[in-house]
């Protein structure tokens, strides 16, 4: 196997005190689909945006141990949060279309990035939209006001305005949690096609979407990982009791 | 004898009604009587020459133009001091005593009579800085009057950015001034510039601070530093000394539609920009 994009080592997450996520060992490799599933309070949002560092916009936040990207410890000093936040992109688990046109959000962050040229612009919203399965349904009206998109395409919008960024990890917090199966399923197969270019990370409240649409799964409970392993593996074999018991409905 | 409750509703709707048509009737009623009074004097010799006789004759030029720079510089300094401050208040602290301190400050300046702004600005601005009775004196007064207008309607209008549009910002590799000017202030602007609108109102419209700090001179302003008369105070020293009642409603009426089309063209521009930005 390849090395780890992003190696996580004894990461805790604290709000005021509290820990939300504990001692936390896991790494993440290029080209996968790794779900992550638990119930509610498991520290999942908070070990996502731990990865982005948009708990660092909590005055409470805390945190203690590694989490390495290509080898460099994401909270080292020196570390530019803003280029950190390109290569490791955040989907909210509802859409949030900036008050823009559909163009305009999408080429936001490659603006902040210092990309101007237009047609450097237009070629990797093309990209991005291809990539979200949204071209097809956005390609005549990319001036239009982003949140007149059905809230399906408005997640996709999401997916797609950080895929411009070509970002190294995709992370998204339970992004088909507000929608139908067919939007769901448009989303699943996005991707599939991108575990090419991206590692993804998918927290999901849906056991058979991590079952369908990742190749390893990891189970966390109230801040602790209980489990990973490939996710046919962790659905037919669990090794804990309670990944099993998770498993079967005994809890939430 | 009962009455049934769609009979107390229809009197209740039929009593706030009524109240509201008083309430627009007696707007009505001030302005058509000052319009038809004053209207029929506003010629453009009226617009465009200056007044003699202590205005009973000629026209209002050179307060036109004071109120301009008055109101106007007042508004040009106070905006961007006010804008920052909210700006700072909601984006760049934490909720604290400081935050208290200046928002409570604010609140008590906003309910100081305009009069005593007057008073401290003819005593600090004319006097002690030297400025005189001059358009600078009053613009400054005045932006201190309107200051705390414009902090709070700003942080209002900030405030009612969601904040996950602040996250999804930062979610993309933008710094919190990046956030502030692409995202917070572009979805605040039409808040804000409400709070403008109505500061300019009310800098054109104030007399009693004017006067104690940018005089009433009848000539037309050449500097910053030359004292100018306002169209308000213009009618206040026409009505109150018995100079032209005529032109006291003539100068009122141009007072009225101006304040009316500022109103109106700040409305038509918010309408334009929220259509185009998108809501
Ligand atoms: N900003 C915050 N401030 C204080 N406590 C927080 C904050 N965010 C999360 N927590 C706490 O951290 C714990 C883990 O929350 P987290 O949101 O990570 O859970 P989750 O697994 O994502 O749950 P869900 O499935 O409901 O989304 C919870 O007890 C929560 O109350
Ligand atoms: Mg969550």
């Amino acid at each position: 196997m390849q090395a780890p994009r992003i190696v996580v080592q004894g990461f805790t997450a604290c709000f005021d005190g509290k820990p939300a996520v504990k001692n936390l060992d896991l790494e993440i490799f290029p080209n996968e689909r790794l779900a992550i599933i638990g119930p509610a309070s498991s520290g999942k949002t908070t070990f996502l945006r731990s990865l982005n560092r948009l708990n660092d916009l909590d005055h409470g936040f805390t945190h203690s141990g590694k989490i390495l990207h290509d080898g460099k410890d994401i909270y080292d000093a020196d570390v530019d949060v803003a280029e950190l936040r390109r290569k490791i992109g955040m989907v909210y688990a509802v859409p949030v279309p900036l008050p823009w046109s559909i163009y305009d959000n999408l080429v936001y962050g490659l603006r902040l990035a210092g990309i101007r040229d237009r047609t450097t612009l237009d070629e990797r919203v093309e990209k991005a939209l291809g990539y979200a399965v949204l071209w097809d349904e956005v390609k005549d009206r990319l001036h239009e006001p982003a949140n007149v998109l059905s809230g399906g395409q408005q997640q996709r919008l999401c997916i797609a305005r950080v895929l411009v960024l070509e970002p190294d990890v995709l992370i998204l917090d339970e992004p088909c949690s507000g929608l139908d199966p067919i939007s769901t399923g448009k989303i699943e197969d996005a991707l599939v096609a991108l575990k090419e270019r991206t590692s993804i990370v998918l927290v999901t409240n849906n056991t058979k979407q991590a079952a369908r649409a990742s190749d390893r799964t990891a189970f966390f409970l109230l801040g602790d990982l209980v489990e990973v392993g490939p996710t046919a593996q962790l659905f037919t074999k669990p090794t804990q009791k309670k990944t099993n018991d998770y498993l079967v409905g005994q809890f939430g | 004898m009962r009455v049934s409750p769609a009979t107390s509703q229809r009197v209740a709707v039929g009593f706030m009604w009524a109240l509201a048509a008083i309430t627009f009737a007696v707007l009505v009623f001030i302005l058509a009587f000052i319009l038809a009074h004053g209207l029929p004097h506003v010629t453009w010799s009226f617009l465009t020459q200056s007044p003699t006789s202590m205005g009973r004759e000629g026209g209002i030029f050179p307060m036109i133009l004071g109120t301009i720079l008055v109101a106007g510089l007042a508004v040009l300094v106070a905006a961007p001091i006010g804008v920052a401050t909210a700006v700072y208040l909601t984006e760049y602290t934490r909720e604290g005593r400081l935050t208290a301190v200046i928002r409570f400050g604010a609140d008590c300046l906003a309910g100081v009579p305009s009069i005593i702004f007057g008073l401290f600005g003819f005593v600090f601005f004319a006097i002690a800085l030297g400025m005189g009775l001059s358009v600078l004196s009053g613009s400054l007064t005045l932006a201190l009057m309107v200051l705390p207008t414009i902090i709070r309607t700003s942080e209002e209008a900030i405030r009612a950015v969601p904040y996950a549009y602040r996250e999804v910002s930062f979610g993309l590799g933008s710094t919190r001034w990046q956030t502030v000017i692409h995202v917070v202030l572009r979805s605040a602007i039409p808040g804000i510039s409400t709070g403008i609108v109505l500061s300019l109102g009310r800098s054109i419209s104030e007399t009693a601070a004017v006067m104690l700090t940018a005089g009433s001179a009848l000539r037309l302003p050449r500097s910053l530093f030359d004292s100018s008369r306002t169209l308000a105070l213009h009618f206040y020293i026409l009505a109150r000394e018995g100079i032209s009642m005529t032109n006291a409603y003539a100068t009122a009426s141009v007072l009225i539609i101006a304040i009316l089309a500022l109103n109106v063209l700040s409305y038509w521009l918010m309408r334009r920009f929220v259509a185009k930005v998108g809501r």
